[in-house]
């Protein structure tokens, strides 16, 4: 099985919400669609569901065209930020909701919610109504609802926003775990990259209503097309740089480098050169490392981990660094950039060269 | 050891005199009226329940009581489910929903005697709108000789006034459900009839209590519309409790039989209400 969007678009009231959004999604697969808030992920999810009908282009199921069928004709089913639950409803009544109106025998009903309600763990809490539940098992309450019927099409939006940090964790875990042995498309919508890489099978980006690239998660997240890619998918976003290359040099404002030889088959001309933040470091890590003097604006510490932001004249950088570090403002230190990790975009944005990968060297 | 003092008591000390002035006072009075026979300021004499005794045996009151009751309940059967029809059937966003808003408060904002006065005009067979239609259609339709039609126009007369209550308690209601409720339901594939019975029932829950509890109380006093309407006639049919009240306090100056009456009328209002409540925030009890 596999949902197919054709050239869709979607205008409401004269304001275009998505453009030409093409992409072929394969059942078995759990793919995440990634962008800021307002991106247009909600909107895409709402025209794959049937909940809205596109503009422009076709939705097609199968190769079946599914644009003008409403939602009720569809086997759909979605899961979202809120904790969306019939109140008056305890927990089995609910996730037996969907099969019921299904007209599915009274007896398959109760094996199938029993055996739902056990894949994510909430067979003890079948007799309760969802205001007595705590808001990691409302959601999955919302989710068991949502599996129990085998949709053709499962869309999250956003489901574990509003879950605290741990539950999110557990949650994420037990999602790839769930679909990994299905037969299902799922479409998972996402603000964060660290979901996009730890859920997707594949990962699609989705920027002011336009996707920008889409594909196995980790090969988008290497080989992003578009600086514009590089810098959604990542967090901290990637570190751009405007540079020159003039002959054998490298110009970053009014700093002038040797051209490193990773960059020397690029051509003379204006490029941005990419560095994600986890690869900077302060310390020399080989030959050909660009060295930086900055000095310290913020160092945020989170967890076991340091964002230091720097800066001088020329220049702002974001540093992800192991460890907790700590840095005065103001403090001038040095910054190095190694070469080999180096992406580069040319001036219209497209990647002319993404880093080099051995295999047994972790990320 | 904890100290303790008596500041509290001069915040609660303002609403006290409040309720003092406005309800104990006044009641305290009534009471006093109601075990005394009172002749003149002077001559007054102490008769006990006598005035109770006497209300709870009068066949004229019990009469009033079964209308009241009748009546109470037929204003609730009609104008609950109406004001929840108009109110799921109004548009839930666009130019639609201040056009029907203003419509709707139309009718709350007329005076009492003035809707019974619409209406007396309105019921005319000579010039009357639907009066006339009635007429012509080959109805017999006389509100002011016919106890049925008297009846029935009082009862017309405060759905027109007071369902636009219920539709907009309800409106209200419906809008605080986020939209996302109504997605879930047609992506489960949801009927209309379980949309309603599961994701908008239970959110008007409250505020149908709200509009019960209202339109029973009001209901149950009414006194205005068919009095300007009926005169309370033909004969008794529309001579509801609080009219008869009147007649009796202002009417006969029976002040104490009218004293004993108003208490007993208070009760019933109380406990009714008290029953509806309790019915209603136990049926949310279990689910």
């Amino acid at each position: 099985m596999s949902l197919t969007l054709e050239h869709i678009e979607r205008t409401v009231s004269g304001e275009r919400h998505i453009t030409d959004a093409s992409l072929t999604l394969e059942s078995g697969t759990f793919n995440v669609l990634l962008g800021h808030t307002l991106a247009g992920k909600t909107t895409l999810m709402r025209l794959m569901a049937g909940l809205d009908s596109p503009s422009h282009g076709r939705v097609l199921l199968n190769g079946r065209d599914m644009t003008g069928v409403p939602v009720r004709q569809r086997n759909v089913s979605m899961v979202y930020q809120q904790f969306i639950n019939y109140p008056t409803l305890n927990v089995f009544d609910n996730i037996a909701s969907p099969l019921k109106l299904a007209k599915v025998p009274k007896r398959d009903i109760a094996r199938r919610v029993e055996e739902t309600a056990g894949m994510l763990h909430i067979e003890h809490l079948l007799g309760r109504y969802p205001q007595e539940l705590s808001g990691g098992q409302q959601q999955r309450t919302a989710m068991a609802r949502a599996l129990v019927k085998d949709a053709d099409l499962v869309l999250f939006d956003e489901p574990l926003v509003n879950l605290d940090y741990k539950l999110r964790e557990e949650l994420r875990l037990e999602m790839r775990k769930l679909f990994h042995s299905r037969n299902t498309i799922a479409v998972y919508a996402t603000t964060e990259p660290g979901e996009a890489l730890a859920l997707g099978d594949t990962t699609t980006l989705i920027h002011e209503g336009r996707i920008l690239q889409s594909g196995p998660s980790d090969s988008v997240y290497h080989h992003p097309e578009t600086a514009e890619a590089a810098a959604l998918f990542g967090e901290p976003p990637i570190n751009l740089l405007d540079v020159e290359v003039r002959g054998s040099e490298l110009v970053i404002d009014r700093t002038t480098f040797p051209l490193p030889t990773t960059l020397a088959t690029l051509e003379e001309g204006r490029y941005r050169l990419g560095i994600r933040p986890s690869h900077l470091g302060l310390a020399p890590m080989g030959d050909d490392d660009l060295e930086f003097r900055v000095a310290v604006g913020v160092a945020e510490i989170s967890g076991s981990e340091t964002f230091l932001h720097v800066e001088n004249d020329d220049l702002e950088l974001v540093l992800h660094l192991g460890g907790i570090h700590d840095f005065h403002v103001d403090d001038e230190i040095r910054v190095y950039v190694p070469c080999h990790k180096l992406f580069a975009f040319d001036d219209q944005g497209a990647l002319v060269r993404s880093p080099t990968r051995s295999p047994n060297v972790p990320e | 050891m904890k100290v303790h003092n008596n500041k509290a008591w001069w915040l609660v000390l303002p609403v006290v005199a409040l309720v003092a002035f406005s309800a104990i006072v006044p009641m305290m009075t009534v009471v006093n009226y109601s075990v005394q026979d009172i002749f003149d300021p002077s001559t007054r004499y102490f008769v006990g329940t006598e005035w109770y005794r006497e209300i709870l045996r009068d066949e004229r009151l019990h009469n009033a009581l079964l209308r009241q009751f009748a009546y109470s309940f037929s204003v609730l059967a009609i104008e609950i489910p109406l004001g929840i029809i108009v109110a799921l059937s109004m548009p839930r966003r666009g130019l639609g929903v201040p056009i029907c808003l203003i419509l709707l408060s139309l009718p709350l904002l007329i005076p009492w005697n003035v809707v019974g006065t619409i209406w007396q005009i309105i019921g005319r067979g000579d010039i009357g709108l639907y009066g006339r239609l009635l007429h012509d259609l080959g109805i017999d339709y006389n509100y002011a000789s016919n106890p049925a039609d008297a009846w029935v126009t009082v009862l017309i007369m405060d759905v027109w006034h007071w369902t636009s209550l219920v539709a907009l308690l309800c409106y209200s209601g419906l809008r605080s459900i986020p939209d996302v409720y109504y997605q879930a339901a047609r992506i489960d594939r949801a009927s209309h009839w379980a949309v309603f019975r599961y994701i908008q029932l239970p959110k008007l829950k409250n505020v149908l209590l709200i509009a019960v509890m209202l339109r029973f109380m009001d209901s149950f006093m009414i006194y205005t519309e068919p009095f300007v309407l009926t005169g309370g006639g033909p004969g008794t049919t529309t001579t509801f409790l609080s009219q008869t009240l009147t007649q009796m306090a202002v009417g006969q100056f029976d002040l104490g039989r009218a004293a004993a009456f108003s208490l007993i009328y208070f009760l019933i209002i109380l406990l009714v209400t008290w029953l509806f409540y309790t019915a209603m925030t136990h049926a949310d009890d279990k689910g």
